[in-house]
């Protein structure tokens, strides 16, 4: 960050804070809204630059404010693209140009635009895209389940999920941070599950709006801004696969691994901003651990207060607000000690319980279980998990009525 | 009984005004100091279609989200959710969990001698009044009926008074019109629009407080305490 001693204010007359002071320091009022609202307030606190949308249920309010606040002067550009492909494609051009840009999708319109992500990755451009997930067709489907998590997995993006409206708010602001250091720069993918955040309210406390974060500057990329022509990307124009040679294949591949690594090198500054890259909940000593990520990791707390509390069953959460990185050695520490692993999703193949056993294997010998699972948009009660649990325990469910 | 959670499902038919319903009813109990979450059912809702919404007031940090599944209170905001079958799950009240309450707007009892035999099983309460005749008589409009349910859920639950609920329901249409234009820059035509605003809140408040009183009345008749600890006394302990 600029260190100055002048206070500063960015376009929108806003006075400039460090991300420190706005995530951390500021004092915050309590305010009742959406998941979809407080996308904007977070946009309206960043200093973004542009921002392209297009309509999808159901990011279509937090896409449709952003426009909002373009027209109260806190975001320089917005406009519509004419398909998730060409809005993912006209982000990238305004990233090149410099600009700090955001933009919202879902379901379908992700898997639309799926080439743009890893080109946004190689060409090193920090935009950052709120995900709010609902399931990928056929048959169609509206509602919340987030198999599209599954496909960004190996974009080269950084993914972080979160798990409240608040936590939304904060990881957006944290997001720009992150993504826009020198030695990270990659593309921030800032997950919820649709609807369960999106479309509802609830209390969520935020800094005053006269504030924001310093505005991106694009001289600190890895990159030089729009010349793509430069070594090691030459992205645009005489690519080095033209050349069909050994350093082409050395090229692409090294510059793979470069990505990976700049999503490694993200841990410390997400670490920092997120207090920590995993969340643990419930009874420290609980042998039955929930890992989960988003509402399933809400939906696990819930339950794992009524097994400690009503079934005298020792349950804990391991909540994983980072993806990618994904924080392996978090959850092997976090682990220890437990006689069974759950890992509840909202999808139909297990995303989550693959990468929880990929991280796992040879670490720790503790059964991994992918239950319960939903899909299709379907809510996943607390009650539902908790017989889950009773009946794999051999013990007697009286819970669900 | 103590709770120290109320999980609410209502079912209602598109346009009715459920979905704020629920926005005011969480508001109004976040006001009380209580914990509050509000949703609609996520799906795409239309005029006379199955509509629904939830509501969860705790005195501890809710986490729960999505579909009710298993409610405390049901609150039927339209006869046809029993006698046609206008709700996502069937029988209406399925997943009703021991010593619940529903709420019905409707003239007359709806409900057979087997519903009712199974409700009595679960010690379920059912308050049938018509929410859309208070609506009619004291708003002059049936849009009010979800005032009225509104009224009636807090006037048995007793977790928070008439303050709140103004409050929620202020919040929902006042808010948003008073941030955008400064009350010193209102010209005459939004002055009269902001006028009749303020009249169509106050019929609100009103059909609001008389369902409220109803209900208080007959909650007290059966003996029904407040459903959650009043939130100072959950900061006492």
């Amino acid at each position: 960050m600029q260190k100055t001693e002048q206070v500063q204010y960015n376009r929108a007359g806003q006075r400039v804070v460090s991300p420190e002071y706005m995530l951390f320091e500021a004092p915050r009022t309590k305010h009742f809204m959406t998941g979809s609202e407080v996308v904007k307030e977070a946009v309206k606190r960043s200093s973004v630059d542009a921002s392209v949308s297009y309509p999808i249920t159901p990011q279509s309010e937090a896409a449709h404010m952003i426009g909002e606040l373009w027209v109260e002067g806190y975001v320089g550009v917005y406009f519509r693209g004419e398909s998730e492909f060409g809005v993912m494609s006209e982000i990238a051009g305004c990233a090149m140009a410099g600009a700090r840009t955001i933009t919202t999708t879902s379901g379908p319109g992700t898997l639309r635009a799926m080439e743009n992500f890893p080109m946004w990755a190689g060409s090193r451009l920090p935009i950052q895209l709120v995900l709010m997930a609902r399931g990928i067709n056929s048959p169609l489907s509206i509602q919340p389940d987030n198999l599209e998590v599954s496909f960004l997995l190996d974009t080269g993006c950084m993914i972080w999920h979160a798990e409240t409206a608040q936590e939304l708010f904060d990881m957006i602001i944290a997001g720009f941070v992150v993504a826009e250091q020198p030695d990270v720069h990659v593309p921030i993918v800032t997950v919820v599950d649709g609807f369960f955040i999106s479309h509802t309210r609830e209390a969520v406390m935020l800094p005053p709006d006269d504030i924001a974060l310093p505005p991106y500057n694009p001289y600190k990329a890895p990159m030089p801004p729009i010349d793509m022509e430069m070594s090691p990307g030459r992205f645009l124009r005489d690519p080095y696969v033209m050349k069909s040679n050994y350093i082409s294949y050395a090229t692409h591949a090294s510059w793979q691994f470069e990505v990976r690594a700049a999503i490694e090198r993200s841990r410390p500054y997400a670490k920092h901003l997120l207090r920590g890259l995993i969340e643990e909940f419930g009874d420290p000593e609980g042998d039955l651990v929930f890992v989960a990520s988003g509402t399933a990791a809400a939906q696990a707390k819930e339950a794992t207060q009524i097994l400690i509390h009503e079934e005298g069953v020792k349950a804990r959460v391991v909540r994983l607000k980072t993806l990618r990185p994904f924080p392996t050695q978090e959850l092997i520490q976090a682990v220890q000690g437990a006689k069974y692993i759950f890992v509840p999703e909202f999808n139909v193949v297990g995303w989550l319980e693959r990468e929880v056993r990929r991280a796992l294997y040879g670490h720790v010998d503790i059964p991994v279980i992918g239950s319960p699972r939903v899909a299709g948009g379907m809510t996943m009660p607390p009650e539902f998990i908790v017989k889950e649990i009773l009946q794999f325990l051999g013990k007697e469910v009286k819970h669900v009525v | 009984m103590r709770r120290r959670r109320i999980n609410v499902r209502m079912p209602a038919i598109g346009g009715q005004g459920a979905v704020t319903a629920a926005h005011i009813i969480a508001t109004a109990a976040d006001h009380a100091g209580y914990h509050a979450v509000s949703n609609p059912f996520f799906g795409a809702e239309k005029r006379m279609a199955p509509a629904e919404s939830y509501v969860r007031i705790g005195i501890e940090p809710i986490y729960d989200r999505g579909e009710v599944v298993y409610p405390d209170v049901i609150m039927v905001f339209h006869s046809q959710v029993i006698t046609m079958g206008k709700s996502y799950t069937m029988p209406f009240y399925s997943g009703i969990k021991r010593d619940g309450l529903i709420i019905i707007n409707a003239e007359e009892d709806l409900l057979s001698d087997r519903d009712k035999a199974f409700l009595e099983s679960l010690n379920v309460k059912v308050f049938n009044f018509s929410a859309t005749k208070f609506a009619l008589e004291i708003a002059g409009t049936e849009l009010a009926t979800n005032m009225a349910m509104i009224g009636a859920f807090f006037g048995i639950t007793q977790i928070a008074g008439m303050e709140s609920i103004e409050e929620g329901i202020k919040a929902r249409f006042l808010k948003k019109f008073v941030a955008s234009g400064g009350t010193m820059s209102l010209d005459s035509a939004i002055e009269r629009k902001f006028k009749k605003k303020l009249e169509l809140i106050e019929k609100n408040i009103n059909t609001a407080k008389a369902a409220y009183e109803l209900a208080n009345q007959w909650a007290k008749e059966q003996g029904i305490e407040p459903w959650l600890p009043k939130p100072q006394e959950v900061a006492r302990v």
